[in-house]
């Protein structure tokens, strides 16, 4: 578990001329937990669209394990151990928990092994904890969209589990959530991250204060304006300007000031 | 589908396969009604309908995989239904013993030498196996086309809908290969039997029964396993299943496939009973009454899926008969009927109204909560704990 | 050699602009809503039976007075409007109901498509009563209804009574009417037969151009058809609503959230895309007869365009027909095979030289350009597709 898990050399993301990400570089060291911040716009979902293959890159690369992705698909990229958990909740809302967790826990996932074979005692035995553990126990066998959005956040997060992929990419986990439901996810992912390496983008400060013992990114209009440990961060001036608009010397005249105040009512 | 739940014990014991045991013998029961009482209740003329409705019911069958489990729409079965057909017809075409003549229809536009492709039609057990290989070849190929480039939702079924069209022209525009509109028709003998002896009628009849339990016991071994689950998965969150681990674009293919082979027996078993095939299966309209009967029974149910084609069918033979003028009236009114009154087909609404209703007239009144007591598993994990 | 690639560039353009024509109202309501209008043959074929109508009624003035050339433009305008009122109807009484589940859209639609075919056989004096006694007795009850407070509860009950009580008081006068004045009612005013369209004096015969003729009713379409892209082009580009359209086609919920009636803007395109169908089947009225299938050998076709040309853009409509139409009658006259020497590339062609065939052959031509260009030609980009 030593050495660079992800890395990113130069990654550049166009939309029609509009680029999502622009010379961005990063790495990860494996079993790190990074938290990555930034205000909206600033490529946060763009770039884990990128980890996991679902945007190709228009320039640069990016390699998991040394590996470079460019080649791979979604699920080639999840089957290396990629796995994802999406900003709204994505559950399949027809199956249970147990047959959402079951069909994630499958370790072979071709079509055939999927037809022929049953699931593997020890593989239930694995969806019987994990069920446990998100506290869905006692629904395991409700259709899951009878859950409530809470319970749906943590069903997913069980299926990034039940994955058990090496790196973990959590789109804002606890958006949604009641503060004592916030707590208990951080504990999950942290003690996730004990065993895997885990990037967490996040929005909400007080969460990421909880979670970030380590280096925290902050990404800014597609690349990465800064990076070390949060309360340095938090004091950093550039991260302060681009969360709150520039800063107010610098201004002339005052309808930036005029908008500000707009929004802030 | 509730047969599941009691696996997850594990251990081979009665319980377990009690389920199933029960499923069987009520399949059973029912396939010896079709088999042994009907014949008697129903006039002949309706007991060949019902011959031939039980071969599209399971089409149906094929239709309620690959849409009511996988949310794909096909529009284009009607091709793998009439290739079947004509896989089979081919057969019936052919003069034995092989090479003592050309099928009737070729003499009228001066063909002289069989085509090369008939001619593995001669050999009866190539014909039964392309009857299935063939559709389903099809099918996949179709499939694979359009799935590996992610096309999917309408546009999927706009692209099925255009392939039956091209067949349509393509069989329509081969007369002298496959006697163009006429199609291929005036079959004479099935395995050395005279095809309209009663004898064989009936053999037909319990054949297509056989073939329908089948396709049902297949159906229901993919929808209820872990790969069942898979499909229903695909049909909620498809990229999110990439993101698992998943290539829907293989599990897509083979329940298209397979879809297109139980299509094709279906046809199969329609052409000999209805002593013709033409490319008339193939316009776009069949293709969507397929889908309309699979509605009405309730998608996502495979006993839907049967009961559907067999109640659509015999309304419409029915009151096409005293209605000839309206009958298009009734089936576009079905369609919107269904679609925005009826979205989970008879049997979704036998399930919660229909259960609700008969409670109603039972005269047992409930409070309404929601989420309803009844089926809060909380409330249920509760009284169970409780021990009330 | 030069002539005959003139000749395949006019013919193809010319099925390209009827496809552009007929495409062009599905791919606005399709880019809008996600909506594939399977009546979208269907309300062409209202507008190609309008034209009729019109047509008999201008010939009250006589077949040879100038007036009954010009009932073309009357004809025009009165499909656009057949066409789009029907849209409406048909947009507000079921296409609302079912936004975001395309496939049962799809199923609905096609279930109207085939109530039109048969209205068209059918109507008569007679049926024109029964259906207004079924409307008036059904939404007339559904309106009462509507005013008890309870309705909710008795929603399903009240909605299968009235459909039946409509049902027998509609079949009741229509037996009625039928009795008192018998054929005269009952007569069908179409029927299942054909109608046939004639083109005015002014658009008979053709143009000579070298050794060719030029129809006139085809130059007339194309015309029509670029009056039309352009009409479009400069209501979505230069008018409020249209700007409103684009909104909405971009982003529907942010839209909304900004005060733009996005209910009427659906209806409103919806009526738009129905109207334009009007239009086109005006327009295939001139090219031959007109009956209750007219609309359904277009479908597939304008569908195809859709797929090939992409969504959301109009540019990829224009080339999508126009390219579809080309290689249609590039490959439908077997011009390709002329160009060859090698006997099996011109046996293969060969082939795929008819009409029906050579619909084989764009058909896989599709498919393989799918293989590259799987979201058409002018996909639309970024993080919100497909998500």
């Amino acid at each position: 578990m030593n050495g660079k898990i992800l890395e990113i050399e130069n990654l550049t993301v166009s939309f029609d001329g509009f680029k999502a990400l622009n010379k961005l570089n990063f790495s990860l060291d494996s079993g790190e937990l990074r938290v990555i911040i930034g205000p909206n716009g600033a490529g946060k979902t763009t770039f884990l669209d990128i980890i996991t293959g679902k945007t190709k890159p228009t320039a640069g690369q990016v390699r998991f394990k040394g590996r470079n992705l460019r080649a791979y698909s979604e699920h080639q990229i999840s089957q290396m151990g990629v796995g994802r958990k999406f900003q709204t909740p994505r559950v399949y809302l027809n199956l249970s928990p147990r047959e959402n967790l079951e069909l994630a826990c499958n370790r072979v996932k071709s079509v055939w092994n999927t037809l022929i074979r049953r699931s593997p005692i020890a593989e239930r035995r694995t969806v019987g904890g994990l069920l446990e553990t998100i506290g869905l126990d006692h629904k395991a066998d409700m259709k899951a969209n009878l859950l409530s959005h809470g319970e749906k956040q943590w069903l997913e997060i069980g299926m990034l589990v039940a994955q058990s992929p090496d790196l973990l990419l959590v789109d804002e986990p606890v958006a949604g959530l009641t503060d004592e439901e916030t707590e208990r996810t951080g504990d999950l992912l942290l003690s996730l991250a004990e065993s895997h390496s885990v990037i967490v983008i996040e929005h909400d400060m007080e969460f990421v204060r909880q979670i970030a013992q380590g280096q925290v990114t902050v990404l800014h209009q597609g690349s990465v304006l800064c990076e070390g440990l949060f309360d340095d961060v938090q004091r950093d001036p550039k991260v302060i300007e681009v969360y709150l608009g520039q800063d107010a010397e610098h201004v002339e005249g005052t309808a930036q000031d005029a908008i500000r105040a707009e929004l802030a009512s | 589908m509730t047969v599941q739940a009691s696996s997850e014990r594990g251990g081979i014991d009665w319980v377990k396969y009690r389920p199933l045991l029960i499923e069987a013998a009520i399949v059973g029961a029912i396939a010896l009604f079709l088999i042994l009482v009907l014949p008697a209740l129903l006039s002949g003329f309706r007991l060949t309908l019902m011959g031939r409705f039980l071969a599209l019911a399971i089409v149906a069958l094929g239709i309620d995989l690959i849409w009511g489990f996988t949310g794909l729409l096909s529009l284009g079965h009607g091709i793998f239904f009439t290739l079947g057909g004509y896989a089979l017809a081919m057969h019936l075409k052919l003069p034995q013993p092989p090479g003592s003549g050309l099928p009737d229809f070729m003499s009228l536009y001066g063909v002289t030498e069989l085509p090369w492709f008939w001619t593995p039609f001669y050999s009866f057990s190539f014909t039964a196996v392309a009857v299935v290989v063939l559709p389903a070849l099809m099918a996949g190929l179709l499939g694979y086309v359009i799935f590996r480039n992610r096309i999917r939702g309408v546009y999927f079924s706009i692209l099925t809908q255009a392939a039956t069209i091209i067949f349509f022209n393509f069989f329509n525009g081969q007369q002298q290969l496959f006697n163009g509109t006429n199609g291929l028709t005036d079959f004479r003998t099935v395995l050395g039997q005279p095809i309209q002896n009663p004898g064989i009628q009936t053999s037909l009849y319990v054949l297509t029964i056989v073939f329908l339990i089948v396709a049902y016991a297949l159906c229901r071994w993919l929808t209820s396993g872990r790969f069942g689950r898979l499909l229903v998965a695909i049909r909620d969150d498809e990229s999110r299943t990439r993101f698992t681990g998943y290539n829907p674009t293989g599990f897509k293919v083979l329940v298209f496939a397979i879809s297109g082979a139980l299509a094709g027996v279906a046809g199969a078993m329609f052409t000999l009973q209805s002593g013709i095939v033409s490319p008339n299966t193939m316009n776009i309209a069949f293709s969507i009454e397929m889908v309309i009967w699979v509605a009405v029974g309730g998608r996502a149910t495979l006993v839907g899926a049967i009961l559907g084609a067999l109640i659509v069918n015999f309304a419409k033979s029915l009151l096409s008969e005293r209605f000839p003028d309206i009958w298009l009236f009734f089936q576009g009114g079905l369609f919107l009927g269904v679609v925005l009154l009826l979205p989970a087909g008879l049997l979704g609404w036998g399930r919660t109204q229909g259960v609700e209703l008969y409670k109603q007239l039972m005269g047992q009144r409930r409070v309404a909560t929601y989420p309803s007591l009844e089926e809060d598993p909380e409330v249920e994990h509760e009284r169970k704990n409780l021990g009330d | 050699m030069a002539a005959s690639i003139l000749d395949g560039i006019f013919n193809g353009l010319s099925i390209g602009s009827i496809l552009l024509l007929a495409a062009l109202g599905l791919a606005i309501v399709f880019g809008l809503m996600g909506v594939i209008n399977m009546a979208h043959g269907e309300l062409m074929m209202l507008g190609a039976y309008t034209t009729t109508v019109v047509q008999r009624g201008f010939r009250l003035f006589g077949d040879g007075s100038p007036l009954f050339d010009f009932y073309i433009f009357f004809a025009l305008i009165a499909a656009f409007f057949v066409a789009a009122l029907v849209g409406l109807a048909l947009e507000r009484g079921v296409i609302r109901f079912l936004y975001g589940r395309p496939l049962e859209t799809l199923l609905a639609t096609w279930g109207v498509s085939l109530i039109l075919q048969q209205f068209v056989r059918s109507v008569s004096g007679v049926v024109t009563a029964s259906l207004i006694v079924f409307c008036l007795s059904f939404f007339g009850g559904m309106w009462v209804l509507k005013k008890r407070t309870n309705f909710e509860q008795i929603r399903g009950w009240a909605i299968a009574a009235l459909l039946i009580l409509s049902g027998v008081l509609a079949r009741v006068v229509n037996r009625l009417l039928a009795g008192a004045y018998g054929l005269a009612v009952t007569q069908p005013w179409f029927g299942a037969q054909n109608q046939d369209v004639t083109a005015p004096g002014w658009l008979r015969g053709g143009i000579p151009m070298g050794a060719y003729q030029l129809p006139k009713t085809r130059i007339f379409i194309m015309a029509l058809t670029i009056l039309c892209v352009l009409g479009v082009y400069l209501f979505l580009n230069r008018t409020t609503w249209g700007m409103r359209i684009r909104s909405v086609t971009q982003n529907r919920n942010m839209s909304a959230c900004l005060g733009i009636p996005t209910q009427k803007v659906d209806a409103l395109t919806f009526a738009l895309g129905s109207g334009l169908a009007g239009i086109a089947g005006c327009g295939v009225s001139l090219l031959g007869s007109v009956g209750p299938n007219t609309g359904q050998n277009y479908i597939v076709n304008t569908f195809m365009v859709v797929v090939v040309g992409g969504v959301g853009k109009l540019i990829g409509t224009v080339v999508g027909a126009l390219g579809i139409g080309i290689a249609d009658y590039v490959v439908g006259t077997g011009m390709l095979a002329n160009l060859t020497n090698n006997e099996a590339v011109e046996g293969f062609f060969r082939f795929f030289a008819t009409t029906s065939m050579a619909k084989v052959m764009v058909f896989l031509l599709i498919v393989v350009f799918l293989q590259f260009r799987p979201a058409g030609l002018f996909p639309q980009k970024g993080r919100s597709v497909d998500a």
